[in-house]
């Protein structure tokens, strides 16, 4: 089954100051899918995603939001797109139903019925005509979705939307991008420094350090690409040496051999071991943590 | 573009600073009022006479006695000498100049504000239109909207001179108001002199005529209303390219505070009339006071205002279309 594109990134690049910061990403993003945008602080998606929106100028490679170019194109390109970048910040001194109307009069044919519909739908209704200056930070972040579904958009980009969140606002923020996916079918960009968030509401997933896309996959197959084999046996060292000859030994201490995880062949490495008088007493697949992963693909380096 | 400029001003009037600048104006008028009722009455006390003639025969005799002091620049005695030929034209002519009134207390309070006063409140306006959507992030939401950048920036301009606006209206009505209450609210046909020339020491007095207040009092405020306009055109060029609100102020007001004191040292450095604090006093030229440095005309000066509000606005404009926002 293919979906249709909403987004498509091209080769994008930014230099700035003769430093490359962005060293050429592509991937895209499909109807209906939660898309997820992995990387360490400094990793380059706040700059990406400002990209996306036409807030940074890229210095080359396209951007196409449903087929309009966003910088040939940029009003018709950026109607499809709604989005927070960093903190949902608003006008403090206005109510939450003036600051949705202030930018509904930047989008045309969006009236009071659209507004109410969005206030409703992050369930703001009963504080909308208060100050944005005495919401709390989560109902701000409501606030913020609001403003970014105004305008009725296909593609929805959330920068970091747990930020700042208690443990029921996240979980609540998680269902609600799934529900925004799958029953409006937006497709949604949501960066994260957290591999557990990420993990929960994703389809697919870009994993990204220092301005380079690392591997964009399903989150399933990028971890079954990094599973494991745990093997207990004994002796551990004849068995080594029987493994190494089938594959790769990745890992191996006294009790343990780390190998890949390849279920067609694993019957027959076993029988192997076993024709040779190893006593197998353990043979165990382990998928890896996104944060194993992680680790494997940036070559040590750490997310927090 | 009318919705987007009515969003800007929805946010300049919610931040109530329209409302600061009225009760600014309000306390100023209020305070000079009182200070020029004060000093009438002094005057009147010490003449024993509240007869024009005799304060302006005793001016004159003043302004005679201080040119008698041996100890005096040759710029002030040049300044003085003028002046005293201007009051002798009045008395002589049977006009009194500073006629008591409203409408007189008004022409007086723009020709003191045009230089500092009313271009600073127009920084109260100016100075935060971008520079505080930058600092607190709301640009980033005005930015993502289908709406092309130049438009955005140009609907705050268009807001800003419409504030200017309301703050010139602000100034005359509140400065009328308030001082006929005390002074009276007749004077609008008084006949005032305008037309002096400065010819190096001599003041040309061929193009001297005369006109009704209202009449001068609408030039004033126009020129005081272009003023502003460019001074609050560079301030929002300031707070395009600043992040800070108060560095955009910091920077304005020092440009006009050393307008103000350069106008008083500048008269041999000639160059110094091509900066646009030095030429804001417009109102000089139709009262017939001296210029900061010889040759610098009404004309001259509107041209030089004119041609740094426009670099000014494309400063702005080309910055703002052009830059990454962060």
């Amino acid at each position: 089954m293919t979906k249709q594109v909403t987004l498509a990134v091209k080769e994008l690049r930014k230099t700035i100051r003769g430093k490359e910061i962005i060293k050429g990403i592509s991937f895209e993003l499909h109807e209906g899918e939660v898309f997820g945008f992995l990387g360490p602080n400094g990793a380059g998606k706040t700059t990406t995603i400002r990209m996306l929106v036409g807030l940074i100028r890229p210095t080359s490679g396209t951007v196409a939001i449903c087929g309009y170019d966003l910088h040939r194109q940029f009003t018709d390109a950026i109607r499809q797109i709604g989005c927070i970048v960093e903190n949902p910040e608003m006008y403090p001194y206005l109510t939450g139903w003036e600051n949705l109307e202030h930018f509904a009069r930047m989008m045309p044919g969006i009236g009071a019925d659209r507004i109410m519909e969005v206030a409703k739908l992050v369930g703001l209704e009963q504080r909308i005509h208060d100050r944005v200056g005495t919401y709390s930070l989560g109902m701000r972040q409501r606030l913020g979705i609001a403003q970014a579904l105004l305008g009725k958009p296909k593609v929805l980009i959330l920068d970091e939307p747990t930020n700042g969140l208690d443990p029921a606002g996240i979980r609540e923020m998680r269902a609600f991008i799934r529900f925004l996916a799958e029953t409006e079918g937006l497709s949604v960009l949501v960066s994260s420094h957290l591999l557990s968030e990420i993990q929960l509401m994703c389809d697919r997933v870009a994993i990204m350090a220092k301005g380079r896309l690392l591997a964009v996959d399903t989150v399933e197959r990028l971890l079954n690409q990094q599973a494991r084999v745990v093997w207990k046996a004994a002796p551990t060292d004849r068995a080594r040496a029987l493994l190494a000859a089938e594959t790769e030994v990745l890992r191996a201490d006294e009790e343990t051999i780390v190998t890949p995880y390849e279920p067609s062949r694993l019957a027959a490495w076993n029988a192997k071991l076993v024709q040779a008088g190893v006593s197998v007493s353990e043979i165990e697949p382990r998928l890896p943590t996104l944060e194993d992963l992680f680790i494997e693909l940036t070559g040590g380096e750490t997310i927090e | 573009m009318s919705k987007l400029v009515y969003n800007e001003m929805l946010k300049i009037v919610r931040k109530k600073r329209l409302w600061v600048i009225a009760a600014i104006i309000a306390v100023l008028v209020a305070l000079f009022t009182y200070a020029q009722y004060r000093e009438t009455e002094e005057l009147r006390k010490r003449l024993g006479t509240t007869d024009w003639r005799t304060q302006l025969q005793q001016q004159i005799v003043d302004l005679q006695n201080r040119l008698q002091s041996p100890s005096m620049s040759e710029e002030w005695r040049k300044y003085l000498q003028i002046r005293l030929k201007q009051q002798q034209y009045y008395l002589e002519h049977n006009i009194n100049p500073s006629a008591p009134g409203a409408p007189t207390f008004m022409r007086t309070f723009i020709e003191n504000a045009i230089d500092l006063f009313l271009p600073l409140l127009v920084m109260v306006v100016a100075a935060d239109l971008v520079s505080s959507e930058a600092s607190a992030g709301t640009i980033k939401l005005l930015l993502v909207r289908p709406v092309k950048r130049w438009k955005i920036l140009l609907s705050k301009y268009i807001a800003l001179l419409l504030s200017v606006s309301l703050i010139m209206l602000m100034a005359a009505v509140l400065s009328y108001a308030i001082s006929g209450l005390v002074f009276g609210y007749g004077g609008f046909r008084l006949p005032l002199l305008t037309g002096f020339v400065q010819q190096g020491e001599d003041l040309n007095t061929a193009n001297v005529h005369m006109i009704p207040q209202w009449k001068y009092i609408l030039i004033e405020l126009g020129l005081a209303a272009f003023v502003s306009v460019v001074v609050g055109t560079l301030t929002f060029m300031f707070s395009v390219l600043l992040r800070s609100t108060a560095a955009v102020m910091g920077i304005m007001l020092a440009a006009l505070i050393s307008g103000a004191i350069l106008s008083n040292m500048v008269s041999s450095w000639h160059s110094a009339k091509y900066l646009f604090m030095v030429n804001l006093r417009l109102t000089d030229y139709i009262k017939g006071a001296a210029p900061p440095i010889e040759g610098m005309t009404l004309g001259f000066s509107m041209a030089v205002l004119a041609v740094w509000g426009l670099a000014g606005l494309l400063v702005a404009f080309f910055v703002f279309m052009q830059r990454d926002v962060y």
